[in-house]
């Protein structure tokens, strides 16, 4: 379920401006209050963009947490292909490369 | 007065977000398609556009995301995204309470429906009302089909809510226009962004433009993953207006695929009969 929890954390981040400030003046609380793994909450606090991509945190979701944090486009774009290289192909969820299933 | 107008477009951020980085004459191509949509839609008078759409996770999570879901507010808000980021400056969008409650009634005759008194449109939406209603005072009614993950509805679920929603707006007395918005293809948030898969598309829309029911709805879900990637899922939105309009033929008048908008740049409509 933490990938569900890590998840639902972008969800609130992207949609809703107090937990937004909770990011910038409360990171570590905002954290606490989800079921995360330690690796999880050292990729969301970094933020490790391509680590989340190959977690398998749903792109919709994720673009925006990037762009929040201060990730351009084509850094955005580039951040996922060095997760691959880094981590591997994306481990679950719709965003599996068809080669890997 | 029933179905006034109905088309479908496509709705990727990068439409407005990205705009100054497209090939000019594709973009510019694409945006006068747009400006055409709004003059039909305009021409047809409507009193109030539904707008079938696939939503990104902006009000829908797993914790209880409802199949479809259609709105019900006097009215709402969008862009839920950073206006920058969008390109889009948000706005206040007003809706029609009554007229959605008696759709939703009208439909669960025959589709189940959630339905939501608040909704902050994202892209899916907001996209599609810069070109169409620019100065957001036509009244919306959202639909959000979800396509962003399974279990997804089967494609004849969408198809037969559109017929649904067609016999639901026939019987009220208001002009109605309708739009369907998503794909075709396309891996928008990934690092294949940019890919699009125009072979897929343009059969895609033969069978949407003949209205060939059998055909659209014998796509299954793992081909469309394989060939339209994890958005292509947003034909549902596109085989429920086919459903709105079963029997009625299309025009495709535009179809370029842009690569920094992340899609086939998509505008048809269907000619009501």
């Amino acid at each position: 379920m933490s990938l569900y929890y890590t998840q639902k954390l972008l969800y609130q981040i992207n949609r809703d401006p107090a937990t937004r400030r909770r990011l910038e003046e409360d990171f570590e609380g905002l954290l606490a209050e989800y079921e995360l793994t330690q690796k999880e909450r050292a990729a969301l606090r970094k933020p490790d963009i391509g680590l989340l991509y190959v977690m398998g945190v749903n792109g919709q979701i994720l673009m925006h947490y990037a762009a929040l944090r201060g990730y351009e486009w084509n850094a955005y774009l580039e951040a996922m292909r060095e997760g691959e290289r880094s981590y591997g192909p994306v481990r679950t969820g719709l965003y599996t490369r068809a080669d890997s299933r | 007065m029933a179905l006034v107008f109905a088309g479908v477009c496509s709705h990727a951020p990068g439409i407005t977000g990205r705009a100054e980085r497209a090939d000019p004459q594709a973009r510019d191509a694409f945006y006068a398609a747009m400006g055409r949509m709004r003059d039909a839609i305009e021409a047809s008078r409507p009193d109030v556009l539904v707008v079938i759409a696939a939503e990104h996770f902006a009000n829908f999570f797993m914790n209880n995301m409802p199949a479809i879901c259609v709105g019900m507010a006097e009215h709402y808000e969008g862009p839920i995204e950073d206006e920058k980021w969008l390109g889009i400056a948000r706005h206040r969008i007003p809706g029609n309470k009554s007229l959605s409650r008696e759709l939703i009634q009208e439909v669960m005759n025959d589709i189940d429906l959630a339905y939501a008194e608040e909704w902050k449109f994202d892209h899916g939406i907001m996209v599609p009302l810069h070109f169409l209603t620019p100065r957001y005072d036509l009244p919306v009614i959202p639909v959000n089909v979800n396509c962003q993950g399974p279990p997804l509805i089967p494609l004849k679920r969408a198809y037969e809510f559109g017929r649904a929603l067609r016999r639901a707006c026939e019987a009220r007395p208001e002009r109605i226009a309708v739009i369907g918005t998503g794909g075709i293809s396309h891996w928008p948030a990934t690092p294949d962004s940019g890919r699009i898969n125009e072979v897929w598309d343009r059969e895609f829309l033969e069978n949407l433009l003949h209205n060939r029911r059998e055909a659209l709805l014998a796509y299954r879900d793992e081909d469309v993953w394989r060939e339209g990637g994890q958005e292509g899922f947003e034909i549902r939105t596109f085989i429920a207006v086919a459903g709105a309009t079963e029997g009625c033929a299309g025009e495709l008048w535009c179809y370029v695929p842009i690569p920094i908008f992340a899609v086939g740049c998509t505008v048809a409509v269907m000619r009501l009969s």
